[in-house]
């Protein structure tokens, strides 16, 4: 009989990702409903020592792979390795964060292990003693209740930033053992040959918590200068509209949309953005939303917690200035 | 260099979502019916690769008759033969359902490199490409933009853009990648692109020319069951800051964003 709720730990250079944490929590709250175990399991190179804190956000139990061959992340290493791994300790829930990493290994694990998978989820419950995930669909135009049928573990992953982290317990201690596994050589098709870093201090719009993203209002390229000026003193990441994007004034890896990135940070502000439903559809989830437009008939208001009506070049300066107070307290 | 691209067709990025009375699907009349934005760098690149190293570009597809329709598109792209996988019995399946039915279709072509979009841009799940990656024993990258295929035909280097940072990833072929946005720019169809792809060879397949059993596919038999679909939920829209002047205006926004929000 399947017990237990396992989360899978995200780790980059021997540091957890905070997904990591999110999913720790959100797993916490799912075993204390089922009143079973949570185990956190953990992947890399020397992570033993670091693997423990885990205890402090809600692991019961951690399980450490160690191998030199984990770190970096590959599919096929971390896919090997989960697979005997979870067939040994036969959960009945298998937990991971919705990043890069965790899409891909979720999706070949779980065709693995030849169970269901539901991707990316905004909230958990546990009903009749089963997993219930709810996830957006058309990048959040609509919302599915999706629970398992003869499929276990029931796995899914959580969108990142939208777990809330447990406050660290420092007398909580957890047992760490480790993994049983043979990992053969001939199984690591894919290597990875090279890791380019992004330039230093740029945040990533999925992990973000506070967004500024602009749109066709921007008229050019060169106008996202006041984005990032905003974007700076608050700490936020910079964003774009499709529109923008697709004129060639944002690379790609900065659209938010349906056919971008879907992200929910705390505070998201959208500026020049009309607010096309495919537009609306990836930062739908945000937690605050601010739109300024000159046109008060652009949709985005209609999302908006705050809608500046004005010109945004007037605007966002100005918003620059005053926000320094605050920061500044 | 022999390619197969998957392919999927969803609603247009402007469709309105309206949820149908069972509760549980969406209402699919009036939908304009368009091939998954990601797909689409699939078959550009697959043809970018043919069109240095020789070779066929098939495109396999699976849903109802209607998907036909997205086929011919990437035959009049210039792909050169598609394979639909029609069934009644599919109605409904899941992403492990029609992992499998692209599977059995694909495991006895001779190919070197698989692509599919890295999610449908309708269930939002991501798991087709890797599962049928999986089924078919080999590997796969997911969420990639650049793709060089080596000189001798054997291996492939890739980069995949995850949050921080891109990794350079070199696998041997036969593998699966699945297409993010930045990849390339899709050509649009010609209209001779257009002319041939009429001629250009479709054929049909159900599930049991594929060896499988149908009771294994559908509504009935899926794994992860839906429960409800509703609409997202509602925002209501909020404040509009007043003030006279811009400036007036930011103050405000400012003031509300730390005293009321509480983000800043």
């Amino acid at each position: 009989m399947a017990q237990g709720v396992w989360t899978i730990a995200e780790q980059r250079e021997g540091e957890f990702r905070k997904i990591t944490y999110e999913v720790v929590s959100e797993g916490r709250r799912l075993a204390d409903a089922l009143g079973q175990e949570l185990v956190a399991v953990v992947l890399g190179s020397n992570m033993k020592d670091k693997a423990g804190e885990l205890a402090q956000y809600g692991a019961d139990k951690i399980i450490v792979a160690d191998d030199p061959r984990l770190e970096p992340y590959t599919t096929d290493a971390y896919t090997a390795v989960l697979a005997q791994v979870v067939m040994e300790g036969d959960p009945a829930i298998l937990l991971l964060g919705a990043s890069a990493q965790g899409k891909d290994l979720s999706a070949r694990l779980s065709a693995r292990l030849g169970v269901a998978m539901a991707q990316d989820c905004t909230a958990f419950s546990i009903e009749d003693g089963n997993l219930v995930a709810t996830r957006p669909i058309y990048a959040g135009k609509a919302y599915a209740k999706v629970t398992y049928v003869n499929s276990l573990p029931q796995m899914a992953t959580a969108r990142p930033n939208v777990m809330a982290i447990n406050e660290p317990d420092t007398s909580r201690s957890a047992e760490v053992v480790d993994a049983a596994f043979n990992l053969d050589d001939a199984e690591l098709k894919t290597k990875v040959v090279d890791i380019i870093k992004d330039e230093a201090g740029k945040i990533d719009l999925t992990e973000a918590d506070k967004i500024v993203s602009g749109g066709r209002g921007m008229k050019g390229p060169e106008n996202f200068k006041i984005l990032e000026e905003l974007a700076e003193v608050i700490g936020a990441a910079v964003g774009a509209s499709r529109s923008a994007v697709d004129a060639g004034w944002r690379p790609h890896s900065d659209q938010v949309g349906q056919t971008g990135k879907v992200v929910s940070p705390n505070l998201y502000i959208a500026c020049g953005i009309s607010g096309a439903i495919q537009h609306l559809a990836g930062m739908s989830t945000s937690k605050v939303i601010v739109a300024i437009n000159k046109d008060p008939d652009a949709p985005i208001f209609q999302k908006a917690d705050y809608g500046v009506v004005a010109d945004l070049f007037d605007v966002v300066p100005a918003l620059t200035e005053e926000v320094k107070k605050y920061i500044q307290e | 260099m022999n390619i197969i691209v998957c392919l999927k067709q969803v609603p247009d990025t402007e469709t309105q979502i309206k949820i149908a009375p069972d509760g549980k699907s969406i209402v699919t009349d009036d939908i304009k019916w368009i091939m998954n934005p990601y797909d689409e760098f699939g078959v550009e690149e697959a043809l970018r690769i043919k069109e240095k190293f020789g070779g066929e570009v098939t495109v396999v597809s699976l849903g109802p008759k209607r998907v036909t329709e997205t086929i011919r598109t990437a035959l009049a792209m210039g792909a050169d033969k598609g394979i639909l996988i029609t069934d009644d019995a599919l109605e409904g399946s899941d992403s492990l359902a029609v992992a499998k039915a692209l599977a059995a279709a694909i495991k006895d072509l001779e190919y070197d490199l698989i692509f599919t979009g890295q999610r449908g841009i309708d269930e939002d799940q991501g798991l087709v490409g890797p599962s049928l990656a999986e089924m078919l024993g080999i590997p796969h990258v997911s969420l990639v933009v650049k793709v060089e295929v080596a000189e001798d035909g054997k291996s492939v280097k890739v980069e995949r853009p995850v949050e921080g940072q891109t990794l350079v990833i070199e696998s041997p072929l036969p593998a699966l990648l699945t297409a993010q946005k930045g990849l390339n720019e899709p050509r649009y169809a010609s209209l001779p692109g257009i002319m041939k792809a009429k001629k250009k060879p479709l054929e049909e397949k159900s599930l049991a020319d594929l060896g499988l059993d149908p009771s294994e596919f559908g509504e009935g038999a899926r794994k992860l069951k839906i429960l409800e679909i509703t609409p997202p939920p509602e925002r209501k829209a909020g404040k509009i800051i007043e003030g006279e002047t811009p400036q007036e205006k930011a103050a405000e926004l400012a003031r509300l964003l730390h005293e009321e929000a509480k983000v800043i």
